[in-house]
């Protein structure tokens, strides 16, 4: 038995199923072409470069469009099916135009407990207009324009012991709470960029975007910048801190040859290096 | 301080660089003994290398524990396909937060753990499939990985050992499941994370169906440490069969919350020793020993060794050690409820008990938090359970139903509170 005609069963006309509207592309220029193709030429397989090529494509529009999931097609040569299918999976790709800054509020259980639950309460709330609060994934201002803000909540971001955390642009804020949140997103509204707990020094979502994508700033003065970013914070460094203060040590390394191979069971083999 | 016999209460291996300044750098890690491991290592072959991290009785540190070696040892011998070493940096277990302080402060430590490994695996393409959110650490990575190129470290004739390596940093998008090693394969390749079927197992069709290893960071950085001491010196922390330093992430209602390597086999009531006792003085009720997918545990498990046979002879699992503590002013059935609400954002939809069954346990607990549950639903929700646990195609599943039985076996007191309201209409309905 063939497969059902689903066009011929269909209750309206086969031209209305199918909508194949060549999106105008022209937003994806020469630059981003080159890039796309660098992406690729990091991959024995090229459609390994999707999920760091729909990075690129909200790098330029702040979201993945339907141009976005063509340009992917086309590099990849996919189907506009098969690019949509992964970009509506993962979390990271928005389908509406986000802000300058993307802020994302932990409110799983453990920052929850914390004060995360209120902060996105408050954010939202603080956020919002004529008494409606800004909802998940919604934007306050016109979104892209400066000053423009993105809230959503997020899962465990994995700063747990600095917990309540905020990530602005995937940035770290640690340790918030919601007088905090609400002086860091009036200052981002300001057109100001509070620099994060850990980090490099803030930019905006575009260019986290174009980041993600493995685009790094080329002069090396501001690379070097956002590679030493501080990440050293108090609690990461506790455990480590608490053993120099106390001369704990892990017990001495000697210098101990590689054993030799595959030792027979019940052989009493012990060390002896290869030469 | 500390007998020769009995290790310090916290011994910083893989976190004792991280005290030095800009512990990033190769400068530093170079100081510190860094890349002297590579050295030794590629003096010898990669079957001694097999050899040594089994005997070392590593065991995997992103939840399963299974022992490194045996794993590695999967991997064929020939050539006839590539290999690859796959690094699984895509942290989110919640509670867990070990590798990204990892990578953001010794990144060296992970990248040459990686050449080592790939060359014990015969591997000439490393991917570290980093969490997308990890920004920080990413950028790290990178700069790590320019800077072991610009070293000999990577690239062609390594150390003119004759070996080649490549390592490739790629940033996740936002998914949960692409923690479980199949799905982060199916998300490598440019698809959505979905688990596959097992097997084949990864080691004979990986990524692109070709021989791979997928191991998690802090397991990787633990190479090179064990390269240069030896197996008998990571054996002198941890107990016989879960050996070695492991890095415990204590959060929550504790005074100094942070991230501690102890030996495995730590208790908690060490732990909070270390982490300055319970914040404010109030009183610890439960706590995960590794993550949301690890049933909790409560007082009564104070002194349970917390390695892999420890945590799962007392009825749990260690995880990832990221240590969530919680107390008494913390409700159960509600923190069950926002755990349970995350299981069912993240279930990737592939299999039917987890897809649906998420949904459901998701909507009764939000249904029982508001104080509209009855008793029954305590029994719906066990039964829902049952039909997810070990029934789902992946451990995503299995992890979903631990803190709700779990909740309900320590704590059912508090779900049969949230229904004491509707007791009469419940049993009204029956009369």
């Amino acid at each position: 038995m063939g497969d059902t005609d689903v066009t011929g069963v269909a209750p309206v006309p086969a031209e209305h199923l199918v909508t194949d509207v060549a999106e105008d592309l022209s937003v994806f220029d020469a630059d981003i072409v080159e890039k796309a193709g660098q992406i690729i030429a990091r991959y024995p397989q090229s459609r390994s470069a999707l999920l760091p090529m729909l990075h690129l494509v909200q790098s330029v529009e702040g979201r993945v469009s339907q141009a976005g999931i063509q340009f992917c097609a086309r590099q990849l040569s996919l189907t506009p099916a098969e690019v949509s299918a992964v970009a509506t999976f993962y979390t990271m790709y928005k389908r509406k135009t986000c802000g300058e800054h993307l802020v994302s509020v932990c409110t799983n259980t453990l920052c929850a407990v914390l004060g995360g639950d209120d902060i996105y309460r408050t954010l939202g709330e603080h956020l919002g207009e004529d008494g409606k609060r800004l909802g998940h994934n919604e934007t306050a201002g016109e979104p892209g324009a400066p000053g423009s803000i993105t809230l959503e909540h997020a899962e465990c971001l994995a700063a747990c012991d600095l917990g309540p955390v905020i990530q602005v642009n995937y940035e770290y804020f640690d340790n918030q709470t919601p007088e905090s949140a609400v002086a860091l997103v009036d200052a981002l509204r300001k057109g100001e960029r509070p620099a994060p707990t850990r980090g490099a020094p803030l930019r905006d979502f575009r260019t986290a975007e174009l980041e993600l994508a493995g685009f790094w700033p080329e002069d090396e003065e501001s690379y070097r910048s956002t590679v030493d970013g501080p990440s050293a914070a108090v609690e990461t460094l506790r455990g480590a801190a608490l053993a120099e203060a106390n001369s704990w040590t892990a017990p001495p390394m000697p210098n101990a040859p590689l054993p030799a191979e595959e030792p027979r069971a019940g052989s009493s083999m012990s060390g002896g290096e290869k030469k | 301080m500390t007998t020769p016999n009995k290790p310090a209460p916290v011994t910083p291996v893989l976190t004792k660089r991280w005290l030095s300044p800009t512990s990033w750098s190769i400068k530093t890690y170079e100081q510190l003994e860094g890349y002297t491991a590579l050295r030794k290592a590629l003096k010898g072959t990669p079957e001694q290398l097999v050899q040594l991290v089994k005997d070392s009785g590593l065991r995997g540190r992103g939840g399963a524990g299974f022992p490194a070696g045996i794993k590695w040892s999967f991997m064929p011998p020939n050539e006839d396909k590539p290999h690859y070493l796959v690094i699984n940096a895509d942290e989110g277990e919640p509670g867990t937060c070990k590798d990204i302080p990892l990578m953001m402060a010794d990144p060296h430590s992970l990248i040459e753990g990686c050449i080592i490994a790939s060359y014990a695996m015969r591997s000439h393409h490393c991917f570290i499939y980093v969490r997308g959110e990890a920004l920080h650490c990413i950028r790290r990575l990178n700069a790590a990985i320019r800077e072991a190129h610009a070293a000999g470290y990577l690239g062609e004739n390594i150390l003119d050992s004759g070996f080649d390596l490549e390592i490739t940093v790629h940033a996740g998008a936002g998914a949960y499941i692409c923690g479980e090693e199949t799905a982060l394969l199916d998300s490598l390749e440019g698809r959505r994370g979905q688990p596959r079927l097992k097997p084949p197992f990864p080691a004979a069709a990986g990524l692109y169906a070709a021989p791979t290893t997928v191991n998690n960071v802090e397991t990787i950085a633990s190479v090179p440490f064990i390269v240069n001491g030896g197996a008998d010196w990571f054996r002198t922390m941890g107990t016989e069969k879960s050996p070695g330093p492991k890095i415990y992430s204590i959060s929550g209602h504790v005074s100094k919350p942070g991230q501690y390597e102890a030996p495995l086999g730590t208790t908690l009531r060490e732990l909070l020793e270390l982490a300055g006792g319970m914040k404010d003085g109030i009183p610890l009720k439960f706590w995960t020993p590794g993550g949301s997918s690890t049933p909790m545990f409560t007082t009564e498990h104070l002194d349970v060794p917390l390695d892999f046979e420890g945590a799962a002879a007392a009825g749990s699992m260690l995880g990832t050690t990221a240590v969530m503590v919680f107390n008494e002013t913390v409700s159960v059935p509600w923190a069950v409820m926002k755990w349970t609400q995350f299981y069912e954002h993240e279930s990737c939809g592939k299999c039917t008990p987890c897809r649906e069954g998420t949904y459901w346990l998701a909507g009764i607990l939000e249904r029982m938090v508001e104080g509209r549950g009855t008793e029954a639903d305590i029994d719906t929700l066990l039964d829902i359970c049952d039909n997810v646990l070990g029934r789902s195609f992946c451990a995503l599943g299995d992890g979903a139903v631990s803190p709700i039985t779990s909740g309900i076996k320590y704590f059912r007191d508090e779900f049969l509170a949230l229904c004491e309201q509707n007791r009469g209409a419940y049993v009204g309905a029956h009369s």
